[in-house]
């Protein structure tokens, strides 16, 4: 997985509630089996008109915001299904971290399987960095320090420290886990003991 | 959570499942059914492939398509990128010795309904799929919550999860329900009441009089939309009415099993004194049949109420996202529920596709006919359900009722496969999200329950079903 350790760049404000996955990638994108490829379809329906032109005004098709790694959105981002193609699309755009005051748990777990960083804040410290990102300054987040610095704001963001590392080492989750295979057996053979049922063989 | 002292229905399932820590603090839970489903796992399979990684325990896992497949003719996929999807399904598979139920094969359905009327589904169990309304399976007083596509590798590879525990909710609701009040209503007032983020980190158990006395198909339309209220997953304490609807299924414990199961799941109800971070109480009097008005299932009012006013906000933010749904839905403030005109209705998806949604639907369209200007479409849950009703004469009341009898899948809940709405169409639908665009890019949807929407199709109107004779 790829690494995440700091970011500089402006960001792009998207001062939306409740942005659900269907808005970040429609169904229709859904149909690939691969994880590549859903950045041009980023935000489909607010990107393009009905015709598949872009929409002018549209905040990630002006620039310098064409060019952003970082997102900051309004509240309840990424609610809505389980869809992983929500943050690859993101990613394949070239975000790598979203900012709001809070995130739907599916959407805010498979961020941290891509390697993009969600970061919660408060609603008053949101209001500043959607201004900041508005006025275009730069912003530059840093992980280990767990901080944002955009012009005079300076804001601590919290995360688990799990995530952080896994983050800053871009670990592979399912080898961590694979080390624990002994204990994994064990507990099977101490269930099959004891709730037979559901062992028995589809 | 320490292990004495009173536990929740959640705090004995975790526990249970627990396989052990990580180094990194992180806990490893023990996953016992994983259901895959052609749109979210063809990368997990990709991966393994890549990593050279075996499937754990094949045997835990059961595949289906459903999100992607044709509702009219079976034979024939026309969408050259939904046929690749389903046939890599078959060909992942079978190739880690998975169980599939194939589109002939008549056990074949949305995922969520074929867990339960399988019998795969069981108290006490963890379950996960790669879609957010896993969370059904809750009814069952299983753990059971969506997973992304990383995670569906995960648990193929380990058949365990990574997670931290969740927080405890309980949102009891007392009383009989009012007359045209059923659990679509109620978990649509929730939502409205908690709004969809108010369950977030939690996992929500259901309680209380009116829960309870819900049927399994009822319990199941409550806790599928857990999601709606942000919520990890929902729960309901297994009872009787559980442990009559699992047994005989064939996925059931059998005999030489099933007194055993049913003592553990007898185990599992919360502890009297229980401690919840969160309670919720709410008098079922206080339930009207309700309808969503706008683009968030939180956007929720009575059938009686009117459409809200912008103006009438709170906050700067809630007005500004009052007025974008207003624009996307087409509709003027203060216009009655019951004036808005429809072109759709749907019936069916994991929230409200099971056989007694469909035998609700039947006996109110019996010897009527649904109004000239609406097409209507009824999608079984699942090809079981589809045949059950046929059995019982249900797809002849529909379809002399002027409605179109589909075949199994998820169909018009999200218009992946050519079921979809048209820009400005209005549908009034027993689905589970009316996102901007879910139905089909500019489609308006009306969430509501059978009833409802079988009331609605007669009139062409959204209807009230206790006006409704
Ligand atoms: S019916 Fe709708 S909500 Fe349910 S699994 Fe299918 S697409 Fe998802």
């Amino acid at each position: 997985m790829d690494k995440f350790h700091s970011l500089k760049g402006i960001a792009a404000p998207l001062p939306i509630v409740n942005i659900d996955t269907d808005m970040i990638i429609p169904k229709q994108f859904l149909k690939t089996i691969k994880r590549t490829g859903l950045g041009v379809s980023l935000f489909y329906e607010m990107r393009y008109d009905n015709d598949g032109n872009l929409i002018k005004d549209f905040v990630l098709n002006t620039s310098p915001f064409d060019q952003s790694k970082i997102l900051v959105a309004g509240d309840n981002f990424g609610c809505g299904s389980s869809r992983e193609h929500a943050p690859w699309s993101l990613k394949d755009f070239g975000i790598r971290s979203v900012i709001s005051t809070s995130f739907a748990d599916i959407f805010y777990n498979n961020c941290f399987q891509n390697g993009i960083l969600p970061i919660v804040v408060s609603p008053e410290n949101l209001d500043q960095l959607m201004t900041a990102a508005k006025n275009q300054i730069e912003f530059t987040i840093d992980l280990p320090e767990q901080i944002i610095k955009a012009g005079n704001h300076s804001i601590n963001f919290e995360i688990e420290e799990f995530r952080k590392e896994r983050l800053l080492q871009g670990l592979d989750d399912i080898g961590i886990t694979l080390g624990y295979q002994d204990k994994i057996n064990a507990y099977e053979e101490d269930k099959k003991n004891k709730k037979p049922w559901l062992f028995k063989d589809n | 959570m320490s292990n004495q002292g009173p536990k929740t229905l959640f705090d004995k399932i975790w526990s249970e499942h627990l396989v052990g820590q990580r180094e990194d603090g992180t806990n490893l839970l023990y996953i016992d059914r994983h259901l895959v489903h052609e749109v979210t796992s063809p990368q997990a399979f990709e991966g393994l492939k890549l990593s050279n990684r075996p499937v754990h325990r094949p045997e835990a896992t059961i595949a289906v398509a459903d999100h992607n497949v044709p509702t009219v003719n079976r034979q024939n996929i026309e969408d050259p990128q939904s046929k690749i999807q389903v046939e890599t399904l078959a060909k992942n598979t079978k190739e880690h010795g998975i169980q599939y139920f194939d589109l002939m094969d008549q056990r074949q359905g949305i995922v969520h309904i074929i867990g339960p009327e399988q019998g795969i589904t069981q108290p006490g169990m963890t379950i996960v799929c790669g879609d957010s309304h896993t969370s059904t399976h809750g009814a069952f007083g299983a753990l059971a919550f969506g997973i992304g596509t990383s995670e569906v590798e995960h648990v193929l590879a380990t058949q365990t999860i990574v997670q931290n525990p969740a927080k405890n909710m309980r949102i009891s609701v007392n009383g009989e329900l009012p007359f045209g009040v059923n659990s679509k209503d109620l978990i649509l007032y929730i939502i409205g009441k908690i709004g969809t983020a108010g369950g977030t980190g939690h996992v929500i158990e259901y309680a209380g009089s009116s829960i309870m006395g819900l049927s399994m198909e009822g319990r199941m339309t409550i806790c599928n939309m857990s999601i709606e209220a942000g919520a990890r997953a929902g729960l309901i304490s297994p009872d009787q009415t559980t442990f009559n609807y699992i047994k005989g299924r064939p996925y059931a414990p059998g005999t030489e099993h099933w007194d055993q199961a049913v003592e553990y799941w007898s185990s599992l109800p919360s502890d009297n004194d229980a401690n919840y971070d969160h309670e919720i109480v709410i008098d079922s009097s206080e339930i009207d049949p309700m309808v969503t008005w706008g683009t968030s299932p939180e956007d929720v009012v009575s059938v009686k109420g009117t459409v809200p006013n912008p103006s009438s906000a709170k906050t700067e933010n809630k007005k500004k996202s009052i007025e974008r749904s207003l624009e996307y839905m087409g509709l003027k403030p203060g216009t009655k529920i019951t004036d808005i005109k429809l072109d759709k209705i749907f019936i069916g998806s994991c929230t409200n596709g099971r056989i007694e949604d469909l035998r609700k639907v039947a006996s109110i369209v019996k010897d009527k006919k649904i109004a000239s200007h609406v097409q209507a479409m009824i999608v079984p849950g699942s090809g079981l359900v589809k045949k059950q009703a046929e059995e019982e004469g249900i797809d002849k009341i529909l379809k002399d009722a002027g409605f179109e009898w589909r075949e199994a899948g998820c169909s018009m809940c999200l218009g992946m496969n050519p079921d979809q709405l048209k820009p400005g169409e209005r549908c009034a639908s027993t689905s589970n999200r009316n996102f901007e665009g879910r139905q089909g890019r500019g489609g308006r949807t009306h969430l509501m329950s059978p009833e409802l929407a079988a009331a609605s199709a007669i009139t062409g109107n959204i209807s009230d079903i206790r006006d409704f004779t």
